[in-house]
């Protein structure tokens, strides 16, 4: 699994901007190495591997912008594509919310790029899905998952300047076991950037436990219950609340839940409870992420939540020229508090509850109130007196995801989740234990 | 459909791709008109077709693909994107030791073409290793050499950018003189060129189009610090940019007085109706939550037929096959032997990849078999699935319906939903004669929230446009609607369905499946339909 290496990208870059005759250039090249393996029905569906890198070249004359993209390298491939973007630059109006390029930048390295995540072989992957589907066949059970490793690069230059290269690494697992009777069914699922840390063995074997024990669910009542929500679980809910990244330009313009009723935002007001803590630090140990943002500006560990109060919002460079203040850098990953405790141990300090492995199908019902509604799946169990008494039927909830967090009662230790989508920021999340979340009716899927 | 996907290409930024504003005329326009000759094309194939035989590959088919893109994307007086994408290469796909093997190449050399079929059919051999049953494919009469394409009368790629941001910054005026705080408006162009050739002797050359133009404006008061956004009511089609031309006969003035839209579409028109009526959400009365006669616009109904019946009844869904990402599907295989009533008398609901102006129309799906129309649901009763040609056995079929589908020459090809629709009422019923029968019902036009289980049992949506409906009339518009569904039942509530005057498309530009995941893009025609006693929850909420 190889990719571009940095001179190698800083040649192509320099190549391109050196082409240019504009009055600044911005060249960004990016590139994947992924590999992958899916299974069902206990057997291998589609295996393969994908490589792929695109520049895209940005050009300016004065505040007139233009734009190509290639994916050839070869020096005539990457003049034409600096003569097309200056083609556009000089056809095109002067653009009110131009930003210059980024002055020449120091970006301080983070340790995305776990040297032996980016060598996964073709014969690993076919032993993860190997190990899961052995395990639950001599179960009687039904595997079906998807395991991909992929190894990045991403680099970045301009006239002014500027260059940054890093390469990264990331493992992502599910898995979902079901019954053979398809009466119960479990799931587990792993994110990492050190495949060493890895065991698909410990992580099947969990999703099997869960498909066994929810045989049998028990229907109860809608309405609103107290909820431990596994760190995978709390993972959709918190991608709605974290998606938009707290834009400043969105809350000004009245169109947020960090909007003020009577105009401009909620910057420094208490919305949530006091034990929600969220910061982003493309250093993190446990989630590292690239330390330049979208626009090249360098990333900063900063506060977003503390103790419940909002304590920054993004200022893209735009925005924060607009409304005189520092740009603050694009969040690239999330880190939220918890505390030490097990989700075990989270269990035997409920008096009675529910405990959700995952949520399904999590939609926005109305971001004025960052309403969701989604459904819980895969291991749903009733607990009583710090135990679990048995499983219960799905239920499907629409619950405000501000309302929530201020229902917090406790927090189990953070870890990495899994995500679905392809921009997805990395999210260090605890298990949350929540009060008075709200079910809004049954479902009989398993 | 993964709205997910929308809003991802829609931000400002594209990932690693931030493309800014700009003007003018299309980027390098003779690059979108252009397509690769068909005689190196069936040469490139039958390079990998030998090659894959010569290694010891029972089956192969060749997917020679050159995918374009473009999308314009403005907020009110700006342009925020005009994005051009390219896609070119090769996916092989080949049957060996009874397995599947895939390999894509987006270098069309003839070594680079017959090195992936060799790679495919290494791969093949190697899964073959944890195969329990060989594939069993349905058999496909070669048809030799053939051509397709959208039947467009003007090609979007061919419209100047310039035209294209004029249209849409219009739009956006409009809106904002209409009273609306904030306009969002989007052009999505897409040409796919399609070449197919397999072993069984089959040479087919496909040139597909699609388009869709979603708008959302919003309106904001700062006083109570309210906002609602109410999104354009038009629908992605197969079609050329004839879409956008307006015709007057198009238009369908709804009871309650909703203008919607037939086969094009007048994004002006709707931008302002849209502005209005989302000043309207603003101040109307929140809904009472209960128990409601619901009449549906084809403008919702597409949703809610796309994720309780199209989904469902996808045979590899039923398998188990995306047990570990979107889910099963409560509708098993002995609901078949069984007859089971997944509707009342009324719903008869078939799939098809031929209805004109619709997103799956093609001559033939990608792996080479003649599309066609069948009936999922037949006056109530569950009669079939959809299926490609490695499932076709599993029903006792002898030859697949055409439902296969691969989102780009670099992916492989799986089954796919087909358009599925809700089929008119045989007899005369027009929108102004159903509500005459309704006491206390709902009546919702355009798609909003969605949200089902991973076996498409328990289903919640929402809307654009609600109008309560008291004694056989609409009385005023109200918010915070959302109807919660247990999936047979509520297709067994369905009590009337419009004529075919009143058959609509509307449709999804990007539904997800599988993983890696994939975009397809489908279709769902619907008559208005009345549901009655279906359970409407309040979703208003206060943040104090």
């Amino acid at each position: 699994m190889d990719v571009i290496t940095e001179s190698g990208a800083k040649a192509i870059l320099d190549k391109a901007i050196g082409y240019a005759k504009a009055d600044q250039c911005v060249a960004r090249l990016n590139g994947t190495h992924t590999g992958n393996v899916r299974y069902a029905a206990n057997t291998v569906s589609t295996s393969g591997s994908v490589r792929d890198a695109e520049l895209v070249v940005e050009v300016a004359f004065g505040k007139r912008v233009g734009t190509s993209t290639v994916n050839q390298f070869d020096d005539a491939s990457l003049a034409a594509a600096v003569r097309r973007a200056e083609e556009l630059a000089r056809l095109a109006p002067e653009n009110p919310e131009f930003v210059p390029a980024i002055d020449k930048q120091t970006y301080a390295p983070s340790k995305t790029l776990v040297a032996r995540s980016a060598a996964v072989t073709p014969e690993d992957r076919s032993r993860v899905a190997a190990d899961c589907i052995e395990h639950c066949r001599k179960q009687g059970l039904v595997a079906a998952g998807f395991f991909t490793d992929v190894h990045a690069f991403s680099a970045i230059a301009n006239s002014k300047g500027n260059f940054g290269y890093q390469e990264s690494s990331t493992i992502d697992f599910t898995c979902t076991v079901r019954t053979a009777d398809g009466r119960g069914s479990g799931y587990a699922a792993r994110n990492t950037a050190d495949v060493s840390t890895f065991d698909a063995k410990e992580a099947v074997e969990i999703a099997a436990r869960k498909a066994k024990a929810s045989v049998g669910a028990r229907a109860l009542e809608p309405g609103k219950y107290t909820v431990i929500l596994e760190p995978q679980a709390l993972m959709p809910i918190m991608y709605f609340l974290m998606n938009g990244g707290f834009d400043a330009r969105e809350a000004d313009e009245g169109r947020s839940f960090l909007s003020k009723k009577g105009g401009g935002n909620r910057l420094g007001e208490k919305l949530f409870g006091e034990r929600v803590t969220i910061h982003t630090d493309p250093w993190d140990a446990q989630a590292p992420v690239l330390p330049w943002d979208e626009e090249d500006a360098p990333r900063r560990r900063t506060s977003i939540v503390t103790g419940g109060r909002v304590d920054a919002l993004r200022y893209s460079r735009h925005w924060a020229a607009a409304k005189g203040r520092a740009p603050s850098g694009g969040i690239g990953n999330v880190v939220m508090a918890g505390g030490d405790k097990s989700t075990d141990e989270l269990v035997k300090s409920t008096k009675k509850g529910l405990l959700i492995t995952r949520t399904h199908y999590v939609n926005m019902v109305d971001p004025q109130t960052m309403q969701l509604t989604g459904l819980t799946r895969d291991g749903t169990f009733y607990v009583e007196n710090g135990e679990i008494k048995y499983p219960v039927k799905n239920f499907r909830f629409n619950e405000s995801v501000v309302v929530a967090l201020n229902n917090i009662e406790d927090l189990g230790r953070p870890e990495r989740t899994v995500f679905f989508f392809d921009l997805a920021f990395p999210m260090l999340l605890p298990a949350l234990k929540v009060r008075d979340f709200t079910f809004t009716s049954l479902s009989d899927a398993v | 459909m993964d709205r997910r996907d929308f809003l991802k290409i829609t931000g400002v930024s594209l990932g690693g791709l931030a493309i800014p504003t700009f003007y003018g005329r299309a980027i390098a326009a003779e690059e979108l008109l252009s397509t690769i000759d068909v005689g190196a094309k069936k040469k490139l194939a039958d390079v990998a077709l030998n090659a894959a035989k010569a290694d010891g590959a029972s089956y192969c088919d060749v997917r020679i693909g050159r995918y374009l893109r473009q999308f314009v994307v403005t907020r009110e007086d700006k342009v925020q994107n005009v994005v051009n994408t390219e896609s070119t290469g090769i996916g092989i796909r080949v049957i060996a030791k009874g397995s599947w093997g895939f390999a894509a190449t987006s270098d069309l050399s003839a070594d680079a073409v017959a090195k992936a079929a060799a790679q495919a059919v290494a791969i093949a051999k190697a899964n073959a290793r944890l195969r329990t049953e060989p594939v069993q494919l349905a058999p496909v009469k070669g048809v030799g050499e053939v051509s397709w394409k959208t039947p467009i009368v003007k090609n979007a790629m061919a419209v100047p950018i310039k035209d294209k941001v004029d249209l849409l910054l219009g739009v956006n005026s409009e809106a904002m003189k209409a009273g609306a705080s904030f306009v969002n408006s989007t052009l999505f162009l897409v040409n796919e060129q399609k070449y197919f050739a397999s072993t069984d002797g089959s040479y087919i050359d496909q040139d597909v189009h699609r388009i869709w133009a979603p708008m959302q404006v919003t309106a904001v008061d700062q006083k109570s610090g309210k906002f609602r956004t109410r999104s354009g009511l038009s629908s992605p089609r197969g079609m050329g940019f004839e879409y956008l031309d307006a015709k007057a006969g198009d238009k369908v003035e709804l009871p309650g007085g909703a203008i919607v839209y037939r086969d094009s579409y007048d994004m002006k028109a709707d931008a302002i109706a849209a502005a209005k009526q989302a000043k309207e959400k603003l101040t109307a009365p929140s809904v009472k939550p209960g128990k409601y006669d619901l009449m549906l616009d084809p403008s919702h109904t597409w949703l809610t037929i796309h994720e309780s019946v199209g989904h469902p009844l996808e045979l590899d869904r039923v398998l188990g096959y995306e047990a570990n990402y979107a889910g099963t599907s409560f509708a098993t295989l002995d609901k078949l032997k069984d007859k089971f009533k997944y509707g009342s008398d009324k719903v008869t609901i078939f799939a098809d990849k031929i209805q004109p102006g619709s997103l799956g129309a093609v001559g033939y799906d990608d792996e080479g078999v003649k599309t066609q129309k069948w009936d999922l649901i037949k006056d109530g009763t569950l009669v079939n699935y959809q299926v490609i040609r490695d499932q076709a056995h599993i029903l006792g079929l002898k030859e697949s319906q055409g439902c296969c589908y691969a989102d780009s020459w670099s992916s492989v090809q799986f089954q796919r939903m087909a358009n599925v629709s809700l089929a008119p009422g045989k007899d005369k019923l027009s929108p102004a004669d159903m509500i005459k029968g309704i006491e206390n019902g709902i009546y919702i036009v355009g798609d909003g929230s969605f949200s089902i289980d991973q076996q498409r049992y328990n289903a919640q949506f929402g809307g654009q446009l609600f109008y309560e409906i008291k004694n056989g009339k609409v009385t005023q518009q109200i918010e915070d609607v959302a109807y919660q569904i247990r999936t047979p039942e509520f297709w067994n509530s369905c009590v009337a369905v419009c004529d075919e005057s009143d058959y609509r498309l509307g449709g999804s530009f990007f539904d997800g499946k599988g993983q890696p995941g994939q975009v397809s893009a489908v279709s769902h025609g619907s008559s208005t339909a009345r549901f009655n006693g279906v359970n409407v929850i309040n979703t208003a909420r206060s943040l104090g």
